[in-house]
Order: C-alpha cells, then structure tokens, then sequence
C-alpha cells in the first residue's frame, strides 16, 4: 500500500497514520499508553468480537477531512473504523469519563462481589475497568440475577453468575475448536453461556476460552483455589508440542518447583500474545491442562510483569523465578552457610512436602490436606 | 547552630562558692527527693495481678473470627497476606465440600492458615485489608516462650473456639 493511501488520525491530540479500514480502538492501541480505550469484549484476535461492552466508547469531534461535524454521540471505538482526517478524544474528552463509569455500573450491576473466592481476581479486567474507571459506590439495592451452577466438563469452571456476556468464548469455541459446543442460550437477563445440554466442553483448543474470558466466568479447574495468581510466581516456557496447531509457548504459573497453572503469554492488552513462529498463540488443552511438571518445559525465564500489576509483588530482583537456588549473599560475607535457628519448613503446615497440590485434578478439598 | 528548644544553658565553669563547697545542703536536698518519692503515687502495678486498660486501637494477637452461626468467616483470598509487610501470614485454600457448610460460610476456605509470629509487627494491616471481616487483632499481648516453634500460630490457634463464640453470643444479649 502506498503511503498516500494511509488516513490521518488525531486521538487524543496524537497524530498517526493508520491504514483505511483501521478501527478507531486499534489506531489508539498504536499510539499506547492511556490513549488505548478499555475493552471487555472486543479482542483482536478473534474475528467479529467487539460492539458489545460498550467500555471502549471515545468522543469523534471531527469526522473527517471532507465532513468535519463531530459525531453527534459517543462512538464504540472497536466498532468505527478511521476516516481521514479524525479527530478523536478519549482521556481528553469530558463525555467519556462519565459515559464509561455508566457502563461500568452496568457491567457490575449483575457481577457478584464475590472476587475473595474468585480464581480470576488479579487478572481480572473488570476488576481494573472497576477500578480505573467506575465509581466508587454502587447505587443498585436489588438482588443480583443469579443461575444454577453448571458443570462444564473437567477442565473448565463455568461461573454464569460472573458472565458479562462478551460472547469472546462463543468466537474462540467457533474459530479455534472443530465443533462449538457452548453458546448463550435464551434472551435478555436469561441469556447465559451454556452447553445444550449439559454438555462437557473437551474439544481440542477449548481451553483457550480460560484466557479470553475477561472476567471469572470461565476460570481452569486444575487450578481452581489452589493459590491466588499473585503468590505464583509467572514464568515462560515452551515444548514440542505434537499438536501442530499449538505453539507450544505458555506461561507457566509456579510455587517454588511446582507447576500450578499454565496459560498462553499476554501481550499488553491482557490478550493472548503472537508466538514466535507469528501466529497466535494458542495453545492446545494438552499443553495447558496435563503438562503440569517441570520436566515437560524448556523454561526460558522470567516473564515480564507490569510493575503496576498486583502479579509484580514478591517479586524481588534476582529470585524471580529463578529454577534452582538463589546466590546468598551472607554466604560470601562469613564464609560458611549460615545456621538457622528455625528451619520454618519443619514447623509449617502450609507447601508440606507430602501434599502436592498441583497434582489434584480439581480444587483441593478437606480430605486432601488429612494425610 | 541554632538550639531546637532554646532551653540549652552554658556550662557554669566558675569556682564553687563555700557552700557549695561543703556538699552537705546539697547532698540533703537530693535526698529530700529521693524520700518525697516514697510518700507519691506507684509508677508501677503488680503486672500479673493488676492489668492496664487496653487502648481501644491496641493491636494485639491475632483472632480468625466466625460469623453468627459459627461458621469460619475466612477465604482464603489472600489479601492480608498480600498487604502484609513483613510476609508473616501463609495460606492455602479449599473447595468447600457438600456437607461441610456448617463449617465454612463460603465456597472456598482456608484448609492452612499460618502467622508466623517472629515476623509479624502487629502493623494491623491484615486486619485492614480483610474483606470478610475475618480477621482481628484482639487485646491480648503476644505470650513469650523459649522456642521458636512456638511462634508459628496455626488456623486453630487464631480461631474463635466454640466456648468464646457462646460467650461472645451471651454479651450480645445482654446488650
């Protein structure tokens, strides 16, 4: 494409150039930063999500070049594609701030407070949209809709009552998995994410509907209350996966030697990132749910956390991660290893060597810890 | 410099004077003092015996508490963990099984929870940062001991025992 063809857009007072057909919210994301409008539903990687959450709305003050009247109300910028000439406001605009706390009211006017027991709180992105841009109170005094708990196959946990309705996991089941087995059933406040009927989600790839979810609804079984993600410490790894659709590429979840969780890598807009080999990285169930040792990973490192996200604390320069001891200092300085008046690991109930935690297929019950 | 208080006098290095000189005024004006305290009220109490009142926001041993109908109130969401600056408190959660909801008032509850006394600083943050209202700081001081041992309280150590919750039960109906 030559370069006379590319539009000219200003957000938020910074200009690029983007190609036609370009969304608004995608045009944003390329200048970064604050600039970047909030989504729960719209993902880049999924074909035909987005117009639905209404988080991303942006003020158009100037259509184009040709026509410059401002749009007359609040656009969705993952919904709007760019024009020549745009102008957009999103941090700068007076609308914005007020029409997004409205949305967010919304989204939580059925969203249970539930995020102590939640799997998802930490990564949540309601919980960052409640908290950048929501009010501080809640003005609701009636009962939050509720459903009956339905079990979804094994792997995954279906928490309806948690579900904003962003259909992000009807697309993933549709584009990624051979047959969609789980979609939203009924109309209005009934409508809820479910399998008809009573159907156990285990296609291939079903699994990625764990990372997409923007919020608790649908959250891994084989991690399920086994820790809080922000006292397990994220690493990256790969494997030869057999699964040629699968990159293989995850982030691994541990404590201490012991794989909690694996998920696929991140990219900074909490979406599933590109893999090396250029596609997305998706990964495959095997890959997420049954390789849970060490041994089954090439680890790489450390992954890269934003300082500002509660999954950074604890984490300490230079024993991130880090496979097998850390270099003591005091070692050095006294020239022996030092004696410990309490090893806390004999004393301690909590991490016991005889319980392994990520080897329970489910949550960890009562029964487990009575050995 | 400049004094803080104002209040700093110079040394008085000039020569004593005869009545100075001969100690014995001042030797009993410091035991004038010495035998006023005497009469004066006891700085002191008989610790064991005699307690002092509790400020109100005294922060002391720790207490998981239990809700009205004796179920433990704690998660296990990891938050006073989190907001603890001395990462003294340790957790591990569990499902709540069918049958075991007379136990745990939610679906996830804490299987292991440890403080460990040697690091915490009683900074009261946990207590904060609960948002079950399950933890509390109560008005007892840490007991000391000679182990080490001894300072990593578990779940049972901090929890409302059956007897306290039906005192605690009692002194709400009393008003």
């Amino acid at each position: 494409m030559s370069e006379q063809q590319l539009f000219k857009v200003t957000i938020d007072n910074i200009t690029i150039e983007v190609a036609p057909g370009t969304s608004i919210l995608e045009a944003a994301r390329k200048v970064g930063g604050a600039v970047a409008p909030p989504t729960m539903c719209y993902y880049s990687k999924l074909e035909g999500s987005g117009g639905k959450c209404r988080t991303c709305l942006v003020e158009v003050s100037k259509g184009s070049e040709k026509d410059p009247r401002p749009m007359p109300k609040l656009v969705a910028s993952c919904r709007t594609t760019v024009m020549d000439g745009m102008e957009v406001k999103n941090i700068t605009s007076e609308k914005v701030p007020d029409a997004r706390a409205g949305v967010t009211e919304f989204l939580l006017l059925n969203h249970p407070l539930d995020c102590p027991v939640c799997d998802q709180a930490g990564e949540c992105h309601l919980q960052d949209l409640g908290y950048e841009h929501g009010r501080e109170g809640t003005r609701t005094e009636f009962p939050r809709r509720t459903f009956a708990p339905e079990d979804i196959g094994p792997y995954i946990q279906l928490h309806m009552n948690r579900c904003i309705l962003c259909y992000r996991c009807v697309y993933t089941a549709e584009q990624l998995t051979e047959k969609r087995e789980h979609g939203v059933l009924d109309r209005g406040d009934h409508s809820r994410i479910s399998t008809c009927i009573q159907n156990a989600l285990d296609n291939e790839f079903i699994g990625n509907v764990i990372d997409v979810c923007p919020v608790g609804a649908l959250t891994d079984k084989t991690f399920r209350f086994k820790n809080r993600v922000w006292f397990t410490k994220p690493l990256e790894a790969h494997r030869n996966c057999s699964n040629p659709k699968c990159c293989g590429e995850v982030r691994l979840w541990m404590r201490g030697a012991e794989v909690f969780r694996v998920t696929a890598r991140k990219d900074e807009w909490g979406e599933v990132a590109t893999a090396s080999n250029g596609t997305t990285g998706w990964i495959c169930n095997e890959c997420r749910f049954e390789k849970k040792e060490t041994k089954d990973w090439v680890i790489e490192g450390p992954s890269n956390i934003n300082r500002h996200s509660v999954i950074a604390q604890g984490h300490y320069a230079g024993t991130v991660g880090s496979a097998g001891k850390s270099e003591k200092l005091i070692d050095k300085v006294i020239g022996k290893e030092p004696l410990y008046t309490l090893d806390i690991h004999q004393v301690s109930e909590v991490n016991q060597p005889n319980v392994h935690l990520d080897r329970i297929a489910g949550p960890a019950h009562s029964d487990d810890f009575k050995q | 410099m400049e004094s803080l208080t104002n209040r700093a006098l110079a040394v008085d290095r000039s020569p004593m004077t005869f009545a100075e000189k001969i100690y014995i005024p001042a030797l009993l004006k410091g035991l004038s003092i010495t035998l006023g305290h005497v009469f004066k009220k006891k700085a002191t109490i008989n610790y064991p015996e005699e307690t002092r009142p509790f400020s109100p926001v005294f922060r002391g041993l720790h207490v998981l508490n239990r809700d009205e109908e004796g179920r433990e109130k704690c998660t296990a969401c990891g938050l006073c963990a989190l907001a603890c600056p001395a990462e003294a408190i340790t957790m591990e959660a569990a499902e709540r099984l069918p049958g075991e909801e007379h136990l745990y008032r939610e679906e996830k509850y804490a299987a292991k929870y440890e403080i460990n006394m040697l690091r915490c600083i009683f900074c009261g943050f946990c207590e904060e940062a609960c948002p079950k209202d399950a933890i509390y700081m109560s008005e007892t001081v840490m007991p000391s001991n000679y182990t080490r041992d001894y300072f990593v309280y578990k779940k049972q150590d901090m929890l409302l025992t059956d007897e306290q919750v039906k005192q605690k039960r009692l002194k709400l109906q009393k008003g």
